[in-house]
């Protein structure tokens, strides 16, 4: 009925089939916290060499353990729910945050058999299934609407507690996860053109090889729109005005202790990995190998995990980059942070996108490319003129109304 | 299985929007909106409309009632309203009658397509032979081929709201008209 395993289509309760599921469950879930946890200590730990000094380093071998002693304290810590607050709401947004943060990882492929040309299905207690929770027909779109889903968390956090800078945290929180959400549809719009597909896995499946990856046969720049919207989606630095807190505190999460901190602080981090996780299955083709020399089965010797391994590696250089930004890049003011979602990343996604179903119809209709790429970029460049045009117009009215900010 | 998830869904639909109706706080009512939403979502996953439920709940949920709720939140809406006071005299009697009226009318439909619904619905033909991406590929076949002009003036619409949506919000300089053009 809900098509989201092909395993579950008959389903009876205790039968391999749903042992299989259950595993994949338990699975997806500790990976996730685990996973998480070890994220922590690699922002920390990496942050602390770029800024010269050593970082947490007394819990456990080079400090891995720092987060779960960290975590205990949070979870022994009293839970204070403030006076002013809307108790229900309150209590209810950290669990807004955190489950869609989860979710996300059940639409991810995280692993399978992809060399020479396999479709990533393994064989788990003899049933062929693909390493993912769940490959809904609509994979991509499940996606946005968890990150959709993910504003009330916040929205509702900052404004329950009845408090100023987390209202405050939160209304800038939701304006800008609003504005960002396009130019993140936009590009992914740009990947399902070029794949054909909603699905996650077909969309992994698409990308046999380094020249079929999304971020060729797209051209890149959908690559650097998603990536710059995503860490504005996360409220990453240097989006991070949220928790601006030199401004606001601490944001939306200043009224919260205990045990909700800690499922808003888990959210936060598990929504890093769940990005890395989702551009590398969109642009690099998730756990599909990369061929060294001639041969896409390198990793031979670790067998039907050697996906995972691929996603793995890839998954840990957007990891890196996601905590360089946040150590090189100073914050954004709030005009430059709108300045760039609404003027730049939309405009440019959208051009870009229908740029690509041009070139997408012209392929089908058997048009010469050279005049379709010559009359796109005339048309993108006589609406980019517009745009400015525009811009100025406004900017010298403002001037001339005197600034509002 | 699937009464099963048409009661809990339905539960959620019912009690969402009994939840506008009733809860005294405007923000309350939003979520009570966004639980209605959901259930609705639910509903159309259960019939195989995956695209619908997706859309659903990125634009309405995601995109619309954050908006609602923003509104709410930034202008900070007067927890209580005098019941009392009735600014459009006619209103109340009206809403009686029109309310009295869709819910009779509706009851009217499930009566008379009570035989018919029994029926298996012949599936689509788009979708029967390609169900993983039959659904949107119906939709899209239906929406920019048939309905072509119809979604083409819909947007035209929404353009025409926004802009009066931005000259009525413009502050109007010092000594001037709005739509005076000086």
């Amino acid at each position: 009925m809900f098509a989201v395993d092909s395993l579950l289509d008959d389903i009876e309760f205790v039968s391999i089939e749903f042992l299989i599921v259950v595993i994949k469950v338990v699975v997806v879930f500790v990976v996730g916290l685990v996973g998480t946890m070890l994220m922590v200590w690699f922002e920390r730990k990496v942050i602390s060499f770029m800024q010269n000094r050593i970082g947490p380093d007394k819990a456990g071998p080079k400090g891995v353990l720092q987060t779960l002693a960290d975590g205990l304290k949070l979870f022994f810590k009293e839970g204070l729910v403030p006076d002013q607050a809307d108790r229900f709401v309150y209590k209810l947004a950290p669990y807004l945050a955190f489950v869609p943060a989860f979710l996300v990882w059940s639409v991810i492929p995280l692993g399978g058999d992809f060399s020479g040309g396999k479709d990533g299905t393994v064989e788990i207690l003899g049933r062929a299934t693909k390493l993912q929770l769940a490959d809904p027909p609509i994979g991509v779109l499940l996606l946005l609407a968890l990150s959709s889903v993910a504003v009330y968390g916040i929205m509702l956090a900052g404004w329950s507690s009845g408090s100023k800078y987390p209202l405050l945290g939160s209304v800038r929180a939701s304006a800008q996860m609003v504005s960002y959400e396009a130019a993140l549809g936009l590009s992914l719009a740009c990947v399902i053109l070029m794949s054909g597909t909603l699905s996650t896995s077909g969309i992994v499946a698409s990308q046999y090889s380094i020249s079929r990856w999304s971020v060729v046969t797209t051209g890149v720049l959908p690559f650097v729109i998603f990536l710059i919207a995503a860490t504005a989606e996360m409220n990453r630095p240097p989006f991070d005005l949220v928790e601006a807190e030199q401004e606001l505190v601490g944001g939306f999460n200043t009224e919260y202790s205990s045990f909700r901190f800690a499922l808003f602080f888990l959210a936060e981090f598990m929504n890093t990995i769940t990005m890395s996780g989702v551009i590398v299955t969109l642009f690099f083709g998730g756990p599909q190998p990369v061929k060294i020399a001639g041969r896409d089965d390198v990793l031979f010797f670790l067998g039907p995990v050697s996906g995972t391994v691929w996603l793995l590696l890839k998954v840990l250089v957007f990891l890196y980059l996601f905590v360089w930004f946040r150590a090189t890049l100073p914050r954004l003011r709030y005009d430059q942070l709108m300045h760039l979602g609404w003027r730049v990343l939309i405009p440019i996604s959208l051009a870009w996108f229908m740029l690509l179903a041009f070139f997408r119809v012209g392929q089908d209709e058997d048009w010469n490319r050279v005049v379709i790429g010559g009359a796109g970029l005339a048309v993108i460049l006589g609406c980019a003129g517009l745009l400015q045009l525009a811009g100025k117009v406004s900017a010298r009215n403002r001037e001339r109304e005197g600034a509002m900010y | 299985m699937e009464l099963f998830v048409f009661v809990v869904a339905g539960a959620m639909v019912l009690g969402g929007a009994l939840g506008v109706v009733v809860r005294t706080h405007p923000v309350h009512a939003a979520l009570s909106l966004i639980l209605t939403l959901f259930g609705v979502a639910v509903l159309f996953v259960a019939q195989e409309a995956h695209f619908l439920a997706a859309v659903e709940v990125i634009v309405y949920a995601g995109a619309i009632v954050v908006l609602f709720l923003f509104v709410i939140m930034l202008l900070g809406v007067d927890k209580t309203e005098d019941l009392r006071i009735e600014p459009f005299r006619v209103q109340r009697p009206v809403a009686v009658v029109v309310g009295v009226a869709l819910v009779s009318l509706v009851g009217l439909a499930v009566i008379a397509s009570r035989e018919r619904t029994v029926r298996v619905a012949e599936p689509l033909d788009v979708v029967a032979q390609d169900p993983a991406d039959g659904n949107v590929r119906a939709i899209a076949r239906d929406v920019f081929g048939e309905h072509v002009l119809a979604f083409e003036l819909t947007s035209v619409l929404l353009v025409i709201a926004v802009v009066g949506t931005v000259i009525l919000a413009r502050r109007p300089r010092k000594g001037e008209l709005i739509g005076s053009g000086k």
